[in-house]
C-alpha cells in the first residue's frame, strides 16, 4: 500500500501540488486523471521518489520512500517518466536489461536474463530486441521503456502516460497487458491516463486531480458521473451507458 | 539536451542480436565484439610504442631509450587522464560536446601560471618546478572545482546546467584576467609564459611519473568499480534514480575523479582542451558498445595511440618534436568543429 500524507510540492511561492493525503491500495490498477497542470505527474514522481516533496511523507508498505535507501526502494517500486532521453545508443534488449540493475548491480545472472526475456515477450518486443532505440517508432520505443520497468519485477509499477505515442491498437493492448500484470502477476499498477474512458474501462480505481488537489477517488462507476467529470475538467461532459459500461462524451 | 545521434555511427551498419550488457560477445561476423576491438587497438598501441621506443635511434641507445621511456610515461598519463576523464565527464553531464576543461580547469591553470610570472618574473617558472608545485597546483584546481560543485549542489536550485554555466563563466573570467595580466608582462616574460600554456609532454620530470601513475591507478580502480553505475548514469537522472542509484553521490564522486585526473594532467603536461574530446569521440565510434567497461579502456588506448603516432611522426618525419600538443589541439579542434557541424545542433 502506498500512503501519502500532507504532501506538498512548491517551487518558490508557487504550489503545484497539495497539500494532498491519500492511499493507493495494494493490487489492481489505479489511474490518475485530471486536466493539464493538475499535478498528476508531480504526484507520481513524488510517490516514485524521483522528486523530493517540499513537505509531507510517502510510505510504501510502511517504509518512507524518501528516507529509505534508493536501491532498496528500487526493488519494490519501479517508475517510468514521460520523457526519456538517453545519451548512449542502446538496443532494446540492453535497455530492458537495465531494469535488472536494482537486483544484479550490472552483473546479469541467468535469472535476470529470464526476467528480461519474459518482459520482452510480454510486450511483443522479442523480434525487435536487437534493434537500437533510435531505429524504432515512437510506439515501439514506448513499449521498450515499459518492458524495462516490468523487468525490474517490482510489486509496484508507476507509469507516467504509458499510452503516449501509441495508436488505438497498441494503446488497447498496452492496457490489457497492464491489466494482466495486475491480475496475473499481482502487481500494483498506478498510471496517468488522459483518456477518461480508457481509465474507466481498465482501472479498479480512479483518482482525479484538479489544481493540485485530489478532487475525487473511487471506482470508475463512482467517478463516471456527469457532474463530477464536468467539474474536474471544467468542460461539460455527458455520460452514456454503452454495452453496460459508462462512457463519457465530451465532444460532439 | 537532444540525444546524440552521430556518436556511434561506426556501429550503425549491423545490429548486434541477442546481446545483453554482461554478454556483449554475441556478435555477427560483420561486427567484431567489443573485447576483440579492444585487443586489436591494444596490439596497435603495443606496435606503436615499440616503434616509438626503438626506431631511428642516433647515438647512445641507452640514453635514447631512457628519454623516450619518460616521454612514453608522460604520454600514458595524459592519454589516461584526458581520455578517461572526458568520457566520464560526458557521461555524467549527458552531453558529448562538453569537455572537462569547460569547468574552468584550463583557465585556473593559466591564471596560476600568469600570476606567478606577473608577481615574480619569468624566471620563477623554471626555478620553482618540482613536486611541491605540481601538487599545489593540482590541489588548487581540485579544490576550486569541488567547492564549485558543493556550492552549486547544496543550493535549492542545484542542477548540473547551473554548475556548467558557472564553470564556463568563471573560466571566462579567469581567462580574461590572465589575458589582462599578460598584457602587462614584458615580452621576455610573456615568451617564457607562453611555452607553459600549451601542453609540454617532452619536458616532464621523470621523478613525477611514479606519483602520476599512482594517481591514475587509484582513479582507474574507483572508476572500474563504478563501471555498471556509470552505464546507468547514461540513462539520465530520473531513470538512474528509479533504478535505485544514489544519483547525487555518484555524480559528485565521478566529477571529483574527473577533477583529480584533469587537474593532475594539466599540472603535469599543461592544458589540452580538444585532445580528450577527440579520444572520447573516437572511443564511442570504435568501442561498439555503450558499456564503460569497454568505452573507458578504449578511450585510454586510442588517446595513447594518437599521441604515440603523433609524436613519432612529428619527431622523425617532420622534425618538430616539441610541437605535438599544438598540432593535436589544432586537429582536435577541427574534429570538434566538424562534429558540431555534422550534428547541426548542440
Amino acid at each position: 500500500m502506498i500512503e501519502f500524507h500532507d504532501l506538498v510540492k512548491s517551487y518558490g511561492d508557487h504550489t503545484v501540488l497539495g497539500p494532498v493525503s491519500g492511499r493507493i491500495e495494494r493490487g489492481g490498477v489505479t489511474s490518475l486523471i485530471g486536466p493539464n497542470g493538475a499535478g498528476k505527474s508531480t504526484l507520481l514522481t513524488l510517490l516514485g521518489r524521483l522528486t523530493d516533496p517540499t513537505s509531507g511523507t510517502v510510505t510504501l508498505d510502511g517504509v518512507d520512500v524518501h528516507k529509505a535507501p534508493s536501491a532498496e526502494v528500487a526493488r519494490k517500486l519501479a517508475i517510468l517518466r514521460q520523457e526519456n532521453h538517453f545519451t548512449a545508443r542502446v538496443t532494446v534488449r540492453e535497455l530492458v536489461a537495465f531494469g535488472r540493475f536494482p537486483h544484479s548491480r550490472g552483473r546479469l545472472t541467468s535469472e535476470d536474463l529470464g526476467h528480461v526475456d519474459r518482459a520482452l515477450d510480454f510486450l511483443d518486443l522479442t523480434a525487435l530486441s536487437g534493434r537500437y532505440l533510435d531505429q524504432l517508432s515512437g510506439g515501439q520505443r514506448q513499449r521498450a521503456y515499459v518492458a524495462m520497468v516490468l523487468a525490474q519485477d517490482t510489486d509496484y509499477v508507476l507509469l507516467d502516460e504509458p499510452l503516449n505515442n501509441l495508436d488505438i491498437k497498441h494503446g488497447v493492448r498496452m492496457m490489457e497487458r497492464l491489466r494482466a500484470a495486475a491480475d496475473d502477476l499481482g502487481k500494483t499498477v498506478v498510471l496517468i491516463v488522459h483518456d477518461i474512458n480508457i481509465a474507466a474501462g481498465y482501472s479498479d480505481r480512479v483518482m482525479a486531480l484538479r489544481d493540485g488537489k485530489v478532487e475525487a477517488h473511487g471506482t470508475p462507476e463512482e467517478l463516471m458521473e456527469p457532474e463530477t467529470l464536468s467539474g474536474i475538467f471544467d468542460t461539460p461532459v455527458r455520460v452514456h451507458v454503452v454495452d453496460g459500461r459508462p462512457l463519457a462524451v465530451h465532444h460532439r | 539536451m537532444p540525444e546524440t545521434r552521430t556518436a556511434a555511427t561506426g556501429t550503425r551498419t549491423a545490429a548486434v542480436r541477442g546481446s545483453a550488457p554482461s554478454r556483449p560477445a554475441a556478435a555477427t561476423k560483420r561486427q567484431p565484439s567489443p573485447a576483440r576491438r579492444l585487443i586489436v587497438v591494444a596490439v596497435l598501441v603495443a606496435v606503436a610504442a615499440t616503434c616509438f621506443l626503438s626506431l631511428f635511434v642516433k647515438g647512445s641507445f641507452e640514453f635514447a631509450i631512457e628519454r623516450r621511456l619518460i616521454l612514453l610515461g608522460a604520454i600514458t598519463v595524459a592519454a589516461f587522464a584526458q581520455g578517461v576523464g572526458t568520457v566520464v565527464f560526458q557521461t555524467v553531464t549527458h552531453n558529448r560536446i562538453l569537455t572537462p576543461s569547460l569547468m574552468g580547469f584550463d583557465a585556473v591553470y593559466t591564471l596560476m601560471q600568469t600570476l606567478m610570472v606577473f608577481v615574480f618574473g619569468g624566471s620563477v617558472l623554471a626555478t620553482t618546478d618540482g613536486l611541491p608545485k605540481l601538487l599545489t597546483q593540482t590541489l588548487l584546481m581540485v579544490a576550486f572545482t569541488t567547492l564549485l560543485f558543493r556550492w552549486l549542489f547544496s543550493g535549492p536550485t542545484g542542477s548540473l546546467h547551473v554548475l556548467l554555466l558557472a564553470g564556463v563563466v568563471l573560466g571566462i573570467a579567469f581567462q580574461s584576467l590572465s589575458v589582462f595580466l599578460q598584457r602587462l608582462l614584458s615580452p621576455a616574460d610573456y615568451d617564457v609564459l607562453s611555452t607553459r600554456l600549451f601542453g609540454r609532454l617532452s619536458t616532464v620530470e621523470a621523478t613525477h611519473l611514479p606519483l602520476a601513475f599512482a594517481v591514475c591507478a587509484v582513479c582507474a580502480v574507483v572508476l572500474w568499480r563504478r563501471r555498471h553505475r556509470l552505464d546507468v548514469l547514461l540513462l539520465g537522472r530520473d531513470t538512474a534514480r528509479g533504478l535505485g542509484l544514489d544519483h547525487r553521490r555518484e555524480l559528485t564522486t565521478a566529477l571529483i575523479v574527473v577533477a583529480v585526473l584533469v587537474s593532475f594532467s594539466t599540472a603535469l603536461v599543461g592544458p589540452m582542451t580538444f585532445f580528450g574530446f577527440t579520444a572520447a569521440l573516437l572511443a564511442y565510434q570504435f568501442a561498439g558498445t555503450h558499456q564503460h567497461a569497454f568505452v573507458l579502456p578504449m578511450a585510454f588506448l586510442l588517446g595513447l595511440l594518437t599521441l604515440l603516432t603523433g609524436q613519432f611522426v612529428m619527431e622523425h618525419v617532420l622534425y618538430a618534436s616539441g610541437m605535438l600538443t599544438v598540432v593535436i589541439e589544432f586537429l582536435g579542434g577541427a574534429v570538434f568543429l566538424t562534429h558540431l557541424l555534422r550534428r547541426g545542433s548542440l
